[in-house]
């Protein structure tokens, strides 16, 4: 196959200058940006009318009404916001971009415009005084347009004083979209991969045996030990359900020979499943409650079908919010796993247990080539936890990191934690057909990171998601940065580890 | 009339925000959202929404001018509205005595938050491509009821006297006549415009706060199965 010359970006990459400014609100200035919309045939195996359905209006007022009624947070949300403007700079996208509609409230509006007129009494009677506005065409482009230039990553929802979270908003309104039938092709296109195959690269059970086998010769090439990457074994201790990218992406693959050489050295057995060899789930991204739970219930399948006792979840971050937060209440009780371990746990927790049980003998030495820095991803930071104290998402990481690694320096603070700012590519925009919108939004964290590039010489930032390392290779050269200095928390962890000679 | 009025507007007030409220506590919450990091017990979440209420906490940390200016309003409005209670209370009640002397200064803070806030919506680009005309007129409404109150406590004073027996006869329903007083008279209307409005309008932020799950759940959805009936896999296996 001929290799396709990199198009040249139709777009500037912005400048980073000594500090993140607040950029002029600049209208319009992102009104070009939209992914592809889905086919019909994409939007119909997951359960949504192909294409626009005639009625659109009235089905999409109506799915609204729907939604409102079965979510107190979209009631609430809907109802609270005083157009303060806290939220007006948090959002990575407006401060990438200048473009008002950015603005989480603004985003918010769009859809609160339309429940006003529909669903108020100011708003039917009274629209222009307090802004209601009618679903039409225009109204209707603009929630393709804009709500898909959120990536659902809650930071808005920190600094709100009613926590009005706009990724719900978006959420609702991806969901109304799909149910008048114009969905998008990134995310629903995955949704239907994952229902049919299993994983979202739609990489069925042989190939994903495969390359297992031949990545378990890399390694044993390189270290001289037996690392196991088991799939599908009856009976192992832990079920590893992690992103399809870390079977062949870079830098994801190191990550998993890391989970892969822990297991080996704490002496767990563990296993892959073919029936869940994905932990993503998208359906988070669009709303949907229903396909959320059919991607989370194979999961539960999974592990009854191998009898295994715990179920680990590697390095993603919206999928560890699905798995931490919500995969208990979709697919659980787990009464079935081991009551001694939560369900379900993340690789992380793991690797910081053993390391506490002294159960893993790590050199730091071995990553002295790197200083690093951490890149606290939104939906870890802000929608789930690790261990049992509030916070040890953040803590835990870098726990992790410091005992693999001897050169580690936070970034600015208001840039990590549970401020911490998204990729640029999560919420189901990791797709290049918004890559300008990806490039823009990645700003401030891009920012971040020359800031401790400059102060303290830092070569690489970990990450511990699957989306947030596959932004960052491709966006991070547009700042002048290498690919390659994203990687992934367990590769610091796999290259620290030191397996005797006998082992 | 003026008491009907006032009747009528805390009718449709207790109403209103009686509807609204019963709406929040009664539409589901299928998932776990809290914004995370939470607190993962009860008494945890009680401190994180009490800090919320009393401080102002995440706009604290979002935005310091715009949070001294809400919190000076917030916090002026409550000891102003404390402080009219000395008309409503005979013999009035000691505490409230003993705040009346900072009536004046609770009515001054009001108006800088108030004006604060006017002015952030005016200048700063960003909250001005927010501002519907209701968001402005809000502010007037209430900048109008802050004033009116400062100038019949500096200036214009009224028969407080007259005015306390009219507050005692609405609780009493017996109506005594207001004293013959236009800055009086437009007080109480922007109140009653007020009250009227409360629950059609974002003042509905009030009681919002309390039901956002963002803030007031606990962070617990490993140890305890959130909403069972979502999975429909009972207790089996
Ligand atoms: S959730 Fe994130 S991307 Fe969406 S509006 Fe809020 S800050 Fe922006
Ligand atoms: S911070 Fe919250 S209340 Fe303020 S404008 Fe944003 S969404 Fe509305």
């Amino acid at each position: 196959m001929a290799k396709k010359p990199e198009k040249k970006p139709e777009f500037e990459t912005p400048v980073l200058g000594d500090y993140t400014e607040v950029p002029a609100v600049t209208p319009g200035s992102m009104d070009h940006s939209q992914p592809f919309v889905a086919k019909a045939a994409i939007n119909e195996a997951i359960g949504f009318p192909g294409e626009l359905v005639d009625n659109w209006q009235e089905v999409a007022v109506t799915k609204l009404g729907e939604l409102v009624d079965n979510s107190r947070a979209l009631r609430v949300y809907l109802d609270s916001c005083v157009k303060c403007g806290a939220c007006t700079d948090k959002c990575h996208y407006f401060l990438g971009t200048g473009d008002p509609n950015n603005m989480p409230v603004a985003r918010q509006d769009l859809l609160r415009s339309v429940y006003r007129r529909h669903y108020t009494v100011a708003g039917k009677y009274l629209p222009k005084l307090v802004g209601a506005k009618d679903l039409d065409e225009e109204m209707l482009d603009k929630w393709y347009k804009y709500f898909h230039q959120c990536s659902q990553c809650r930071r808005c929802s920190v600094y709100c004083p009613y926590g009005i979270d706009t990724a719900e908003v978006s959420m609702a309104a991806r969901e109304i979209m799909d149910t008048i039938g114009k969905g998008q092709k990134y995310c629903n296109e995955i949704i239907g991969k994952v229902h049919k195959l299993g994983n979202n690269l739609g990489l069925p059970e042989p190939a994903l045996a495969d390359t297992l086998e031949g990545l378990e010769e890399d390694v044993e090439e390189e270290i001289n030990v037996k690392v196991k990457f088991p799939l599908d074994v009856k009976g192992a201790e832990v079920m590893l359900v992690t992103p399809s990218a870390d079977f062949f992406a870079e830098p994801h693959i190191d990550g998993l020979i890391g989970y892969g050489k822990v297991f080996h050295q704490a002496g767990i057995s563990w296993t892959l499943s073919s029936h869940a060899s994905e932990a993503a789930n998208f359906g988070l991204f669009i709303g949907s409650v229903d396909n959320m739970k059919q991607v989370a219930v194979r999961i539960r399948e999974a592990a009854l079908e191998l009898g295994v006792k715990r179920i680990v979840f590697g390095e993603c971050g919206h999928a560890w919010r699905v798995a931490y937060s919500f995969l208990n209440t979709l697919a659980g009780p787990f009464d079935f796993l081991d009551s001694r371990y939560p369900v379900p746990q993340h690789i992380i927790e793991v690797t910081h247990d053993l390391m506490e049980q002294g159960r893993l003998k790590l050199d730091k030495s071995a990553n002295d080539d790197k200083r690093v820095t951490f890149h606290d991803s939104c939906n870890v930071a802000r929608a789930s936890r690790m261990g049992n104290k509030p916070g040890g998402q953040l803590t835990l990481p870098r726990d992790v990191i410091k005992a693999s690694c001897n050169h580690f320096f936070d970034m600015p603070r208001d840039t990590i934690g549970e401020g911490t700012f998204c990729c640029g590519g999560g919420g189901g925009l990791l797709t290049d057909d918004l890559l300008e919108l990806r490039v823009k939004g990645a700003k401030p964290r891009m920012q971040a990171l020359k800031d401790v590039h400059e102060q303290h010489q830092v070569t690489h930032m970990a990450a511990i998601c699957a989306i947030c390392k596959s932004q960052f290779s491709k966006v991070l050269p547009y700042y002048g940065f290498e690919m390659d200095q994203i990687i992934s928390v367990h590769q610091l962890v796999g290259d620290a580890l030191v397996f005797s000679a006998d082992a | 009339m003026m008491s009907a009025m006032l009747y009528l507007s805390l009718v449709v007030l207790v109403l209103g925000v009686g509807r609204k409220i019963y709406q929040y506590a009664t539409t589901p919450a299928p998932l776990k959202i809290p914004t995370t990091p939470a607190p993962t017990t009860r008494a945890g979440v009680v401190w994180r929404m009490a800090r919320e209420v009393v401080f102002f906490d995440s706009l604290f940390k979002a935005s310091k001018p715009t949070w001294i200016f809400s919190w000076l309003f917030h916090a002026g409005m409550l000891v102003a509205l404390l402080c009219h209670l000395r008309y409503f209370t005979d013999p009035v009640w000691g505490w409230v005595a003993l705040l009346a002397p900072f009536s004046k200064f609770a009515g001054l803070a009001m108006l800088v938050g108030l004006i604060g806030l006017l002015a952030r919506r005016v200048v700063v680009d960003r909250v001005r491509a927010i501002s519907a005309p209701s968001d402005f007129l809000m502010l007037f409404l209430i900048l109008g009821i802050a004033a009116s109150g400062l100038l019949m406590r500096f200036f214009w004073h009224t028969d407080i006297v007259a005015v306390k027996q009219f507050a005692q006869g609405l609780l009493s329903f017996q109506f005594a006549s207001l004293p013959g007083s236009f800055v009086l008279f437009m007080h109480l209307i922007l109140v009653a415009i007020l009250l009227l409005i409360f629950p059609f309008s974002k003042l509905l932020h009030a009681p919002g706060l309390f039901f956002s799950p963002s803030r007031n759940q606990v962070d617990n959805p490993r140890e305890r199965q959130h909403n069972p009936s979502l999975s429909g896999h009972g207790k089996k296996a």
